[in-house]
Formats: structure tokens, sequence, C-alpha cells
């Protein structure tokens, strides 16, 4: 990995951990000491790893500042309030022997217990998935705002309401009983998703931090269905779900990080090793009574490693995108259904519900109108992709439109 | 926006299909709703309802099996859509697989409370 990329890297998966050690060790009420010291400790790093050079372990090193920090930190507080209280004045800094457990064990059992801290129904939905980008995923509050098309004071705002709130409910860092998990599980289960569509689908064209992101929510997924209490048909579902998209992440994108569709991949670049271990959490995932939009996604995402154009496939995929769309509307499904119609059924149905989406803002309509009319009426064609290039902002995605109908 | 129920009627006196036809019809309905969901008018999924079991209770504690003696249609399940008007949901009822079997669909506006 580049020096330059590291850091960043490091911020990504070693922040958080930072953090949830030390809100589990002092409490939720101290979280924005928690993010000072961590965000403090990167900063140190970026200073003298640009001086000195990287030390032997990078991990450690920041581990170990982060200690470094907690203690210098506490011991400025306790001087300070030494000297206003007479009652604790010889209550000597040397006295106090703090340990911050930093094992891997507390680390994974912190973090757990941030993320159900965080996705706590006292604060609104938006609040959970922003300060669980901000310090499960280690976002720049710039790019949070990017997330959520607002800007920068809106999210700091609402991350510091929503941390007031934490604070004043008193909510506890644990992992929630039995009566609510099924609640709260699903929020996190959804962040993590959000996290790993930031990796998978982002305009960001450097390959290697979206998969990176991708990484990282497969490895959050992975330390619920570790734990006993979280490890439900649900979270299963979801790994299995971003196992077998992450299969393909090297076949969609090219050299200079534009997408390649699926119909178009090179299917000898998918992962044979992450289709596997798809196949084997979609089993795990079966169980239980409730279907979740994890286990359809899930369900047709495996039908997609199948490569060959089987009438059975298509239907089976045109069903899971029925049932879906009857659990949960998206455009994309919508889209996406409508694209498999073609294939399950007819090219002609397939127009004939495509003209009834309506979803004339989204390019990703008129592309697929484009797809759907190009053998029926080439003229009709490219009026559609005339209109996906207007609407596309993208420069990578205008060249891809603009290729297709230059093949029209 | 408003909230339109879809009544599904169908003779019951007709001859019941095959496991096949049920499959196709199976295909049929899940197409049908699927492309209401898809164009995000789909309020609820509903329920089927089976002629078997059915009661009806009438005054003076009278209660009988069912009511399809007297009646050839009888109800067999139930979605809820959204739509702007009554006629958008009548053309969407036009798509509905009851209909290829002699079914009828009656679609009535939900009162908002």
């Amino acid at each position: 990995m580049e020096t330059n990329e590291l850091l960043p890297h490091l911020f990504r998966t070693e922040y958080r951990k930072i953090v949830s050690v030390l809100v589990k060790t002092f409490g939720l009420s101290q979280m924005e000491m928690a993010e000072d010291i961590a965000s403090d400790t990167f900063l140190t790093a970026a200073e003298l790893w640009g001086l000195k050079g990287l030390p032997l372990n990078p991990v450690a090193w920041l581990y170990n500042v982060a200690k470094n920090k907690t203690k210098n930190n506490l011991q400025r507080h306790q001087l300070f309030d030494g000297k206003i209280s007479t009652e604790i004045k010889n209550n000597a800094a040397e006295k106090f022997e703090l340990e911050i457990d930093l094992s891997p064990q507390n680390i994974n059992d912190s973090q757990l217990q941030m993320m159900f801290a965080i996705c706590h129904p006292s604060i609104s939905v938006e609040s959970q998935i922003g300060l669980s980008l901000r310090i499960l995923c280690g976002f720049g509050i710039d790019e949070i705002a990017d997330a959520f098309l607002t800007n920068k004071e809106t999210i700091n705002k609402r991350l510091f309401r929503a941390k007031e709130k934490l604070r004043d409910e008193k909510i506890s860092i644990n992992i929630p009983d039995a009566m609510e998990i099924d609640q709260r599980l699903e929020t996190v289960l959804t962040t993590i998703y959000l996290l790993f569509s930031e990796g998978y689908y982002s305009a960001n064209q450097n390959k290697m931090i979206r998969k990176e992101l991708c990484l990282e929510a497969m490895r959050l997924c992975y330390m619920l269905i570790e734990n006993k209490i979280t490890n439900t048909p649900e979270a299963n579902a979801l790994l299995s779900l971003m196992c077998f998209h992450a299969s393909r992440f090297d076949a969609r994108i090219n050299e200079s990080g534009e997408p390649i569709f699926y119909n178009e991949q090179d299917a000898t670049l998918w992962d044979a090793d992450l289709i596997k271990k798809g196949e084997y959490f979609l089993n795990c995932a079966a169980t239980g009574n409730v279907v979740s939009k994890f286990h359809v996604e899930a369900a047709i995402a495996y039908w997609h490693t199948h490569q060959n154009d089987t009438k059975e496939k298509w239907e089976n995929i045109l069903q899971l995108y029925n049932k879906l769309l009857q659990i949960e509307y998206s455009p994309i499904a919508a889209l996406n259904r409508t694209y498999v119609l073609s294939k399950a059924n007819t090219l002609l149905e397939a127009i004939a519900e495509a003209e009834k989406l309506n979803l004339t803002n989204n390019h990703f309509y008129f592309i697929l109108l484009g797809e759907l009319y190009k053998t029926v009426d080439k003229e009709k064609a490219k009026k559609h992709l005339q209109s996906a290039l207007a609407l596309s902002k993208l420069v990578t995605e205008k060249q891809n439109i603009q290729q297709k109908m230059d093949i029209i | 926006m408003s909230e339109f129920l879809m009544l599904f009627r169908s003779d019951v006196s007709l001859e019941r299909p095959s496991p096949e036809q049920m499959q196709a019809m199976m295909k049929q309905w899940q197409d049908w709703m699927g492309g209401i969901a898809a164009q995000n008018k789909l309020a609820s999924a509903g329920n089927r309802l089976t002629a078997e079991q059915a009661k009806i209770v009438k005054p003076g504690g009278v209660i009988t099996n069912g009511p399809f003696v007297e009646l050839k249609e009888a109800v067999g399940g139930y979605i809820v859509v959204k739509c702007d008007s009554a006629e958008e949901a009548a053309e969407l009822a036009k798509g509905c697989p009851i209909l290829h079997i002699g079914g009828s669909v009656e679609v009535r506006l939900v009162i908002p409370m």
C-alpha cells in the first residue's frame, strides 16, 4: 500500500476501535473526549510519520499514542480538578492507575456495543446513520454531508444534538436485551449495508479505497455473526448478500475506474471464494420464519453468480424482485425488475411496464428505456438515451451512454 | 394520494384449476402485484381468503357454514393500492389475473381516518 493511502486506510479501520474502547471505558458522556483523542492520535501520526517515516507496526504505534494521550488528558483534568477542589487535592495523578484495554477481544466487544449505542431509538434514523458513518466508519464531516446531500453545518449540528441526546438519556453502552434486539439490529444492519454501498457504488475512482469500505462493512457484519445474540438470520443474509456482490468487485470496474455492466463482465474475474462464502451464509440465513429484504436481495445476488442465461435463472430473479418490491419499494429495484421482465417474459411486456414507471428524473430510467427499445425502435431508443445523457452528472457515465448511442 | 381497496371476486362454482394452472396463475399474480409495487402504488399486499371454514353469523345466534350455497361469486382476497383517483386504480385492476378466469375486481376508496 502506498504511504499516502495508508493513513486514510488506518483512519477508516482504527479510528472507530480507539473511540469505541475509550467510550466503553469512560461512558457515552465522554464521546467528545474519545473522538478528540482519536483524532489527535492521527494528527500526531500524520506529523511524525511524514518526518520520520513509518513505524514498524503502525497500528500498535497508534494504540500506544492513544493510550498515552488518554492518560495525559485524564491527568490534566485531575490536576485541574485538584486545584479547585480541596478535597481531592492530594489525590496525586501518579496514584491513578489506568488500564486501557486494547486487546482484540475488548476491541471487538466495544465496537459491537458502540454500534448498538449509536443506533439507539432515542435519536433519529438520520442521526444514527450519521453517527455510524462518523464513528464506526471514520467518515469526514464533508463526506457525510455529501452522502446526505446537505452541508457540513447541518451535519455538525445533527451529530452534536445526537450526542447530546445520548448523553442526556444516559444510554448505557451494551448489547440490547432479547426484547428489543430485532428492532435495534435492523438499524445496525441498514447502516452496515449503506457503508457497503458507499464503497460499491460510489463515484470515487480509487478502487483500493472503495474495496476497503466494502470489506469494512463485511467485517462489521461478521462481528455481529460472531456474537451469539446478534447472529440472526437477517445478519447472515446481509453478509451473504455482500459476499455475492463483492465477488464481482474486480470484474465490475475497469483499469480506469469505470463501471463494467453485468452482462459485459469477464466472469473468470469473479471471486469463487467469496461466492462460496456467500452461499454458506445464505444457508445460515435460511432459519426462522422471517423473510427480510436482505434475504431476498441475497437470493437475487445468488442467481447473478450463475453465468448462464437460463429461463430458470431469470424467472427466479423476476419473482424475487416482485417480492422485494412488495417488501420495500425503491426506484433501483423497480428498474431492475423491469429489465428482468424482458428476460423472463417478453420484451414488449417489459416496455409496457417500463412506460408506467414514470421515473423521469432518474437517468437510469432512460438508460433502461434506451436498452429495451434498441431492437424495437431505434429512434425512440436514441431519444431516451439523449434524455439520460442530459440527466447524468458523471463524466464516465456520460461516456458510457454516448457509447450506447453510437452502437445504435 | 388516496388508498383504494381491491376486492377480488371469482366464480366458486367453476372447476378447480390443476396444479400446473395454479402454478401459472401464481406467476401471473406475482407479476401483476410486482408491477404495481414497481410503480410504488402498492400500499398493502393484503391477503388471500379461502372458502374453507367460512362462517356466516346472523342475528339470533344463527351460524351457517359459508355463503356459498346461495352465492355464485365469493371474495377470494384483497390488496390495497395508493392512487390519485379511482380511475387510476381501475386502470391498475385491468391487469388482474382474476379477470382471466371470469372473476371481477371491485375498487373502493378507503375513507381516511
